[in-house]
């Protein structure tokens, strides 16, 4: 009974992720093409041509104080209150500064030449502070490979190179 | 539609301009092909930008004039036209600096009122250096200078006592004593014109402090109350006085 009328499952379900996990590639964009098809359609839109968008170039502005250079509203005479009268001037000069756009290049302290030299010897020293403990023993290595320090006996003087153990104190 | 044809703009600058004229921009401005030229030359302020002001209102190639008044024109920075006309109410506009009065506290906001329509608020975090511990020390009925951040006709005006870099830079409480009066608001931009005769006029007799708001509010702060009275008396009676009535009643009251 069960195996004869096989249950019909419908398109909503169809369309469910779970349901499609076993398709193919194909099958899965014809399906989306399907649903694309039928939102496309269900969309309204105006028969009617495009306008083209005039860019203007008038601003309309609702304030006065773009149009009219107006000073700062809060103003203080014969020193009467100085932190005012402090800030009358640096207002009022903000103002025309932003008029006047100085492209001055800020005048340097330390001469590119100084600079170049210092960098050169700078670079190294600070390098050599974030090296690992391995790389810094290569560094030694490489810096007194050719020094080899000789004791007045001629003995050579054993070289830092060896691990820092325990010594036991001798009696 | 009006079958009345436009004026030239620059030929009615410093005219009377009614509400309903309509002022042809030169060729230069609006159309598309001088548009795209414009687009195309480098530099980064567009040259042919104009500025339409209060007043004005752009349509089609022209402006429209919506207010009755004298029509004024700046011809730096790309160019600007306004009207300058009077009246005494005020509109909030963003970024205009006003003196309100606080008139409630609700929770974490100041309810101000700046002779608009509505009631401004301000937020207890909008003044300099302003934390949820350490709040401001305001209350009913003092007078705050601020700036609009937000102000058009549908929203409730929102003010601030800090500009966009955080700091006051002369914002925030006014301070104890002084007198605030009402002026019309042509008077306010008359005095915050960049070299104001009757602020010069002014700044001779005695050391006074002032703050202009330009929602028309004016507060004055002198030694005595004498002379913050007579500071007060001429302010108003300038705006009906001559330059030449001023200069003469001035030296009368230097005496005091």
């Amino acid at each position: 009974m069960a195996g004869e009328v096989k249950t019909k499952l419908s398109k909503n379900l169809l369309r469910m992720k779970f349901m499609q996990r076993g398709l193919d590639s194909q099958t899965k964009k014809q399906l989306e093409e399907e649903e694309k098809k039928i939102i496309s359609e269900e969309h309204w839109y105006l028969d009617v041509p495009d306008l083209k968008e005039k860019e203007s170039c008038i601003i309309e502005e609702r304030s006065f104080l773009r149009c009219e250079d107006l000073v700062y509203g809060r103003m203080s005479f014969k020193g009467f209150n100085p932190e005012i009268e402090k800030l009358m001037i640096q207002m009022n000069s903000k103002c025309k500064e932003e008029e006047i756009e100085v492209d001055d290049k800020m005048e340097a302290d330390v001469s590119d030449e100084e600079m170049a030299r210092r960098y050169e010897t700078l670079v190294g020293t600070i390098g050599k502070k974030f090296l690992r403990k391995r790389d810094q023993r290569v560094l030694e290595d490489d810096d007194e490979d050719d020094d080899v320090d000789e004791d007045r006996n001629s003995n050579i003087i054993p070289s830092k190179k060896a691990k820092k153990m325990f010594l036991k104190p001798q009696d | 539609m009006a079958a009345e044809r436009g004026l030239a703009a620059e030929a009615c600058v410093g005219q009377v301009v009614l509400p309903g004229d309509l002022l042809l921009l030169p060729a230069s401005y609006g159309e598309d092909t001088e548009g795209e030229r414009l687009r195309l030359s480098t530099g980064a302020a567009p040259a042919g930008r104009l500025l339409c002001g209060p007043g004005l209102r752009r349509s089609g190639a022209g402006l429209l004039v919506t207010k009755c008044g004298l029509l004024r024109h700046r011809p730096a920075g790309g160019g600007a036209f306004w009207v300058d006309s009077q009246q005494k109410r005020y509109v909030p506009v963003k970024g205009d600096h006003v003196i309100g009065i606080v008139t409630a506290k609700a929770g974490d906001v100041f309810k101000l009122d700046v002779g608009g329509s509505e009631p401004a608020s301000l937020s207890y975090l909008a003044f300099e250096g302003a934390t949820k511990r350490n709040r401001p020390n305001v209350q009913v009925g003092d007078l705050i200078y601020g700036q609009f951040l937000v102000a058009n006709k549908d929203m409730e005006p929102e003010m601030v006592c800090i500009d966009s870099s955080g700091k006051s830079s002369g914002m925030g409480i006014i301070g104890q004593d002084g007198f605030l009066f009402k002026v019309s608001l042509g008077l306010i931009r008359k005095l915050l014109a960049p070299k104001s005769e009757i602020i010069q006029e002014l700044s001779q007799l005695y050391p006074f402090e002032l703050v202009l708001g330009m929602n028309g509010r004016i507060w004055v702060k002198a030694k005595t109350v004498q002379q913050t009275l007579i500071i007060v008396n001429i302010l108003e009676a300038c705006e009906y006085m001559t330059a030449e009535q001023r200069r003469q009643a001035l030296p009368k009251f230097s005496g005091n």
